[in-house]
């Protein structure tokens, strides 16, 4: 079973523990900037918004890596960057169609999320289950669930 | 680890920007943050200097914790000598300023002198500099915040500025970051535009360490949990914020209302965060549209709020049609109860406009209050308030009077003055609530005897965030004590005034403790710092700091005739409620405050205490 990240933005109240997490993580500090996953926040709207790389299959980033640095593992489905064989030549930060495979000017390599060899740190700290770690193919289970307890069958029975 | 060590010195008289390594022996008595930066502020300024004047320093101080990953690790205090009160000034905020500050390499910045015309403070990771902000002076923190971060196009900036009223003399100006988060009492915004300073905007991206990795994140988790199975973290605080006390306090009879006259308000109901929640008749929409967290914080209290937009306030005015800060308790009250006004939208709005010309809502309320009182008294003119209504309960006049005080225009320059100056020019010393020219918040000591103590020896002037015994009293936290006696009281008040000093001083959140004690939180400080750092040496530290801030307000001149409450508090009895024919037993309270602390019969700390805690 391949399990991916489900986003749910509503139940996210901006605390980027999910940043902190990831950060400490990848780096062993608590560092938001080098978090592979973002919290966005629109104030004005009081909307906020966890945002990371979702394992596409036929990963753009994968498919113009021209190093091959990029390599799918074909159980956990996770892209994951090579560090020894990036040139940090960006093409893969260019070709992602999401921006979440980024520079780091750092290291002189790119990162993105690896879903943390499959115990994701970002959900396992999300206060509020915005984001949760769950079968890949179940993603949308808990939206269909809850707009089939909104749908009225009451007017179908009466006719 | 976990302070950065560094300090940035700032001179705005020199136009420098300097780095100097941070006092370690002092980090290790005071923690960091309130109690560090307080101990900086006392080494480096004369006690009886005018806050107004360039000699007056204005620190931005975060905690070891802050920026880390334990819970609420978003806060910052800003310390100075306060020009409302004359007193210690330490004002504490959330969002995420803090931890940017933090993450940009230092524990604090130290500011000093006065710059010869309107600069902000510009710092980038480790580089730091003075750049012209005559463009922003006369304009709100709404519009400094976005300025900023289109000037240097980095949307990740994080930005505390100060509005109009501070630039124009308002004494309880605030500091402002994140739009709505402030470090917002005792005028610390004053003093900072007093040295033509504007902003601070800061961009940090080195990012925090901790001494033992793991046994940190063991102990933030584990703490952690502790807040999502309490029922006040994880389900009051997260679905009504702090505004769940509205109706508990008018129910205990203990919301002080009308400048204190009443200890109940008819309309509490209606300005409470249940009514936050209900489906608007006019537009079909909430009050209350999402709650939001400060950096780190795994509670979210915070109240993100949109005004209806067919009220009266805003119909016209597109520009506060969108999200913002909603009301917390205190500034529900003060808005609210203490001016008698019960229309939820318009508080809203001063709400609002608090945050965007950065003005202290708890002040600015209960000075209103206080105004309202003199003008149906007679004293205040309709000449004098350029023709507007103070009458108690006016929402017009509400609303008419913060957009006057935001900008220190009309009347808004005599309120701007807080309540103290205010009641003093019209004759009526008495009818300020405050203490030490600062005002009470929202909890009435007639109803609530212990806050009533608090209040009276709080080191700057009367606050609930330095010594909340309403958890005990009122909230049964930790265990319940009665509020209507005095019995017990004095050791209660110093048990929460000490640990109040550690756990702002950490650089976390005040409201951890409702479901945290300090067995919750020196594990998280232990594992993140050097030195050792126990439930025992937290409170010792906090017990410390406490003194020292006393010893500061003693040199600047405040004695223990200054340890009172307002008359009214002391000889009118509540009218209505559960403390029904009480008044506040302060005097029963104070002496033996005094003794448990360690303090003569005039409060002033002995030489046994002094030595005792290495003062």
């Amino acid at each position: 079973m391949q399990k991916a990240l489900a986003i749910d933005a509503g139940k996210c109240t901006g605390c980027k523990q999910c940043e902190l997490a990831c950060s400490f993580e990848h780096e062993g500090i608590f560092n938001v900037v080098r978090s592979r996953i973002r919290v966005f926040i629109f104030e004005e709207e009081a909307r906020f918004v966890p945002y990371t790389c979702t394992q596409c299959d036929q990963a753009w980033c994968m498919q113009v890596c021209p190093v091959g640095a990029i390599t799918s593992d074909p159980m956990s489905g996770v892209k994951s960057v090579n560090a020894a064989t990036c040139v940090g030549c960006k093409v893969c930060t260019i070709a992602c169609p999401f921006g979440t495979i980024n520079y780091n000017a750092g290291s002189g390599k790119v990162e993105k999320c690896d879903l943390c060899g499959g115990d994701p740190a970002c959900a396992r700290e999300c206060p509020t289950d915005a984001i949760t770690f769950i079968d890949a193919g179940l993603a949308g289970y808990a939206k269909m669930q809850d707009w089939a307890a909104r749908t009225d069958t009451a007017p179908q029975a009466a006719s | 680890m976990s302070w950065t060590k560094k300090i940035l010195r700032v001179n705005l008289t020199k136009g420098t920007c300097t780095s100097e390594p941070l006092n370690m022996d002092w980090a290790y008595k005071y923690i960091g943050q309130r109690g560090l930066a307080t101990k900086y502020l006392i080494e480096e300024i004369d006690p009886r200097v005018d806050p107004l004047s360039p000699d007056n320093k204005l620190i931005f101080a975060t905690g070891p914790l802050t920026g880390t990953a334990a819970s609420t690790s978003a806060r910052y205090s800003v310390i100075t000598k306060g020009p409302l009160t004359g007193a210690i000034a330490c004002s504490n905020s959330g969002g995420y300023f803090g931890a940017e500050l933090k993450s940009a390499g230092w524990d604090m910045i130290i500011l000093e002198g006065k710059a010869a015309g309107p600069v902000y403070l510009h710092i980038e990771n480790d580089q730091a500099s003075l750049l012209d902000a005559s463009p922003l002076w006369g304009t709100s923190t709404w519009h400094t915040e976005e300025w900023i971060k289109n000037t240097h196009q980095d949307p990740m900036m994080r930005v505390a500025s100060v509005g109009i009223a501070a630039e124009n003399g308002v004494l309880y100006s605030a500091v402002v970051n994140d739009l709505h988060r402030a470090a917002g009492r005792s005028g610390v915004g004053t003093v900072m535009a007093s040295k033509n300073l504007k902003a601070v905007c800061v961009r940090g991206t080195l990012g925090i360490g901790v001494r033992d990795p793991k046994a940190f994140m063991e102990a933030a988790t584990k703490a952690k949990k502790v807040l999502a199975e309490n029922a006040v973290t994880s389900v009051g605080l997260p679905t009504h914020g702090t505004q769940v006390l509205m109706n508990v306090i008018n129910e205990v009879g203990a919301l002080p209302t009308r400048n204190a006259a009443d200890v109940q308000f008819e309309g509490a109901s209606d300005i409470s965060a249940e009514a936050m929640r209900e489906v608007r008749r006019t537009d079909g929409k909430t009050n209350l549209i999402a709650n939001q967290a400060c950096f780190g914080c795994t509670i979210a209290c915070g109240r993100v709020s949109k005004i209806d937009q067919t009220h009266y306030t805003i119909v016209n005015k597109p520009e506060y049609w969108h999200a913002s800060g909603g009301l917390e308790y205190e500034a529900a009250w003060a808005l609210g109860a203490a001016t008698g006004v019960n229309d939820l939208e318009a508080l809203t709005y001063a709400n609002f406009i608090c945050n965007e010309q950065a003005i202290d809502p708890i002040t600015f309320g209960a000075t209103l209050g206080a105004a309202m009182e003199l003008y149906e008294d007679g004293l205040i003119t309709d000449e004098e308030t350029g023709g507007v209504k103070l009458n108690i309960g006016s929402a017009e006049a509400l609303t008419t009077m913060v957009e006057l005080t935001g900008k220190a225009e009309g009347f808004g320059k005599v309120l701007g003055l807080g309540s103290k100056r205010l009641c003093e020019k019209y004759g009526k010393p008495e009818l300020s609530m405050s203490v030490k020219g600062l005002e009470f918040p929202a909890y009435d000591p007639r109803g609530i005897q212990g806050i009533g103590l608090n209040y009276a020896t709080s080191n700057r002037g009367a606050c609930h965030v330095r010594g909340y015994t309403v958890a005990s009293e009122i909230l049964g936290i930790p265990e319940k004590t009665d509020p209507l006696v005095t019995d017990g009281k004095a050791g209660l008040v110093k048990a929460f005034q000490d640990a109040t000093a550690a756990v702002d001083s950490a650089g976390i959140c005040l409201f951890t403790t409702f479901a945290w004690s300090l067995e919750d939180i020196a594990p998280q400080v232990d594992a993140a710092c050097d030195g050792e750092w126990t439930v025992e040496t937290m409170l010792e530290a906090g017990e410390r700091i406490w003194n020292m801030e006393r010893q500061f307000n003693l040199a600047a001149g405040f004695t223990g005739k200054d340890d009172t409450l307002p008359k009214r508090l002391l000889k009118d009895a509540a009218k209505t409620g559960p403390a029904k024919g009480l008044v506040s037993g302060l005097d029963k309270m104070l002496p033996e405050y005094y003794q448990v602390r360690g303090w003569s019969t005039d409060g002033v700390p002995t030489a046994d205490t002094l030595g005792r805690l290495g003062l």
